[in-house]
């Protein structure tokens, strides 16, 4: 293994573990439902995305395996989890869920309710 | 330097588990919880890719699609059953 693919790799590995630690954070303290919906579907599927394309190029590069499945869970993940996101956040809008205390505005407030 | 680097991802990645526990033991309502377990699954595969390189074997590939599929299809279900009221509707019995 080449420095220039080890520090790609660990580069991407690093990038990947950290942002799932900061979704993680935004899980626990931000203050409601949709802000940590926000948190946890943005970050964690950039960070599985890092690592996942770290685990392609390690194997790529160790063993010479060209891994269509990490290319195809990449893919899948990008299109999956912002959808997950957003069902579970209007399932929880349509079952009254309460926003923060301070927010500030509602489009969906007076649309047939 | 790479094992270092995977040593210490995969330490992130369980504070990070740690944290979403967290969310699932006391988060307020149900969608709270739901949110934590789908992030956890997202997590579930980052660790599981990690391992594999710690490993050094590409036998566990498959577990990362598999893991992904399954929970973007329980979060979808929760999410329906959560609006709904049921996760299959069978509107043509009546």
């Amino acid at each position: 293994m080449t420095a220039i693919s080890e520090v790609l790799i660990a580069a991407l590995l690093l990038i990947g573990a950290l942002l799932s630690v900061i979704a993680a954070f935004g899980v626990i303290r931000l203050p409601d439902v949709y802000t940590r919906n926000h948190a946890a579907s943005k970050s964690a599927t950039l960070g599985v995305m890092c690592i996942l394309l770290a685990t392609f190029f390690y194997f790529l590069v160790e063993d010479g395996l060209f891994s269509s499945r990490l290319l195809l869970g990449i893919a899948f993940f990008f299109i999956t989890a912002p959808v997950a996101g957003h069902l579970i956040s209007r399932a929880a809008y349509n079952s009254g869920v309460k926003m923060w205390d301070q927010s500030v505005r509602d489009d969906l407030k007076d649309k047939n309710r | 330097m790479i094992e270092t680097v995977l040593q210490l991802s995969l330490l992130l990645l369980a504070v990070a588990m740690i944290g979403l526990i967290y969310r699932l033991v006391k988060g307020p309502t149900i969608p709270d919880r739901v949110i934590a377990l789908d992030a956890m699954g997202v997590n579930l595969v980052s660790i599981t890719a990690v391992l594999s390189m710690l490993l050094g074997t590409s036998n566990y590939l498959d577990v990362i699609l598999l893991i992904g599929i399954l929970a973007f299809i329980g979060t979808i279900a929760f999410a329906k059953f959560l609006e709904k009221g049921e996760v299959i509707e069978h509107d043509r019995d009546q």
